[in-house]
């Protein structure tokens, strides 16, 4: 039992950072209908802006993670602009080529102007253990739920409640139909890459705090993972994506402790093998057929 | 108001519009009139921005419209209410009227606004919170009017609003389109069920295949031996 609550915690802690991924995947699809490839290593540059103001004021915190996540706002935005927003009316596949070149060219320009190797990641929050009953964990351990849960509370407010959310939700239902209320989808796709990609720094920070070494290509496993989350939670259904990155995250961490430490990287696949089998609109997707 | 200029759109290889010219003066209801294919709301898609033409031109309110984009045509004044209702269905019936407003700051024009679209459709208010999608297709086409009025406009273009609802409901819906133009609004109505739309409209233009061969008074057309035999089923 102690070992089993002990899973969850780290568990919990690691589903927060898929979720957190997995939303910017989820908002995006929701919007554009792309699935976003370089998403993975937005989160991966988001932790390298943490990492080098860390480097440059010092090991504070939340002045890392708005700065990080600010970054890779631009960073999102500018991507849409120069690489999606030309294939708009493109086949989907061109788009996703992109984003699978857009990948690439992300992970080898920080291989080339900060470093090809892995990075001790600054030290933001001292790590104080605890342990009660025998279930030991660290305040990072609460650190990171209560940020990405904070994070998820001001997106769904953004979402459900705002002005700019409400279109953000009638682009997705149907984007001719919001132009004619007046909506600028240019400006709403740009919102959407925004917080996204923010949320996804967000998560690059939280993950150099919990797990302290980055790398160029940490963003391609959990990426894929996240997008597996999105998958799981219903792709475009932003609750969905919050809950498959945390059953993700737990998925993860009991397997390796319970099964095997080969299973890391397999769940993913075969909870999306399982999904795709079983349900593939996802634990909270309606089933919809296409239209023709 | 609003003054077409030989316009013509093509989708892809298709010329779908072909160099028509149609003009709405301030205050009437203007209807346009056809068989399914003809154009009608391929018209109505170029003028709220939806669709290019490839050449011609547009001007509302003395501005050419042709290279303004969608947004920007709506807070202008034009509202375009599409075929087929095209709620947002995973939104309520009170989100769906923000939208409508989603141009506008007004707060306290937009309260008011939404006070009248309700005392116009008492229903809607009762499925205030409800999600549009739910609603019948009746309460979805008052919902889509409502919407459509909520932008204030100048203009409101309706595509066939009559589409897939029940004679009684149809008459319901049409009283309506009058009352709106009499309180001031003016109307571009597309329609197929053209015995509905030349007893509300002053002035009528026939479009058949991308062309507009009749155009006149509603009353003269309604005598007309080819569109008694064409449209009305005489």
């Amino acid at each position: 039992m102690v070992e089993f609550v002990q899973q969850l915690i780290n568990g919990i802690s690691l589903g927060c950072i898929y979720a957190l991924i997995a939303l910017g995947y989820t908002m995006v699809y929701g919007i554009v209908r792309l699935i976003n490839f370089a998403h993975g290593d937005i989160y991966m540059v988001g932790a390298y802006i943490g990492y080098l103001t860390a480097h440059r004021i010092g090991p504070h915190f939340f002045p890392a993670l708005i700065i990080a996540m600010a970054g890779a706002a631009t960073l999102g935005v500018t991507i849409e602009k120069i690489a999606y927003k030309p294939l708009r009316y493109a086949p989907r596949i061109a788009a996703l080529t992109t984003a699978i070149g857009v990948s690439i060219f992300l992970e080898n320009a920080v291989r080339k102007f900060i470093s090809p190797n892995f990075l001790p990641f600054p030290e933001m929050i001292k790590r104080v253990p605890f342990e009660v009953r025998g279930v030991t964990f660290s305040n990072v351990q609460i650190i990171v739920p209560l940020v990405a849960l904070l994070l998820v509370i001001v997106l769904q407010y953004i979402v459900l409640r705002t002005k700019p959310g409400r279109a953000m939700r009638a682009v997705s239902l149907d984007k001719d139909c919001a132009r004619l209320m007046g909506v600028n989808v240019d400006k709403i796709v740009s919102i959407t890459f925004a917080m996204g990609s923010s949320l996804a720094a967000a998560a690059g920070v939280l993950v150099g705090i919990a797990y302290p070494r980055i790398d160029p290509y940490m963003g391609v496993m959990a990426g894929l993972k996240a997008f597996v989350s999105a998958v799981l939670g219903g792709i475009g259904i932003i609750p969905g994506a919050a809950l498959g990155g945390l059953f993700m995250g737990l998925a993860e961490v009991m397997a390796v402790h319970f099964i095997n430490s080969a299973f890391k990287d397999a769940v993913a696949f075969v909870i999306l093998i399982i999904v795709l089998l079983v349900k593939p609109s996802g634990l909270l997707g309606k089933y919809v057929s296409e239209k023709v | 108001m609003l003054e077409i200029t030989n316009l013509n759109v093509y989708y892809g290889a298709i010329h779908a519009l072909k160099g028509i010219s149609l003009k709405v003066e301030e205050g009437e209801i203007v209807t346009l009139i056809g068989a399914n294919g003809a154009g009608k709301s391929t018209c109505l898609k170029t003028i709220s921005g939806l669709l290019r033409p490839k050449s011609g031109d547009m001007v509302f309110d003395g501005k050419s419209i042709k290279d303004v984009p969608a947004h920007k045509i709506v807070e202008m004044g034009i509202a375009h209410i599409p075929e087929g209702r095209r709620m947002f269905s995973n939104m309520t019936v009170l989100e769906n009227l923000e939208m409508g407003a989603y141009t506008r700051n007004d707060r306290k024009g937009i309260l008011e606004d939404m006070e009248k679209v309700f005392k116009r459709f008492p229903r809607l208010l009762e499925r205030k919170h409800q999600l549009a999608g739910t609603l019948s297709g009746g309460e979805q086409q008052m919902l889509s009017i409502g919407r459509g009025l909520m932008v204030r406009p100048k203009l409101l273009m309706l595509d066939e609003p009559s589409m897939g609802l029940a004679p009684l409901l149809v008459r319901e819906i049409f009283d309506i389109i009058k009352e709106i133009n009499k309180a001031g609004t003016t109307i571009l109505l597309v329609e197929q069920n053209a015995h509905m739309a030349l007893s509300i409209a002053q002035r009528a233009y026939v479009l058949e295949t991308g062309s507009i061969t009749l155009e006149g008074s509603a009353k003269d057309l309604r005598q007309n031996p080819h569109v008694k035999k064409a449209y009305l089923g005489e």
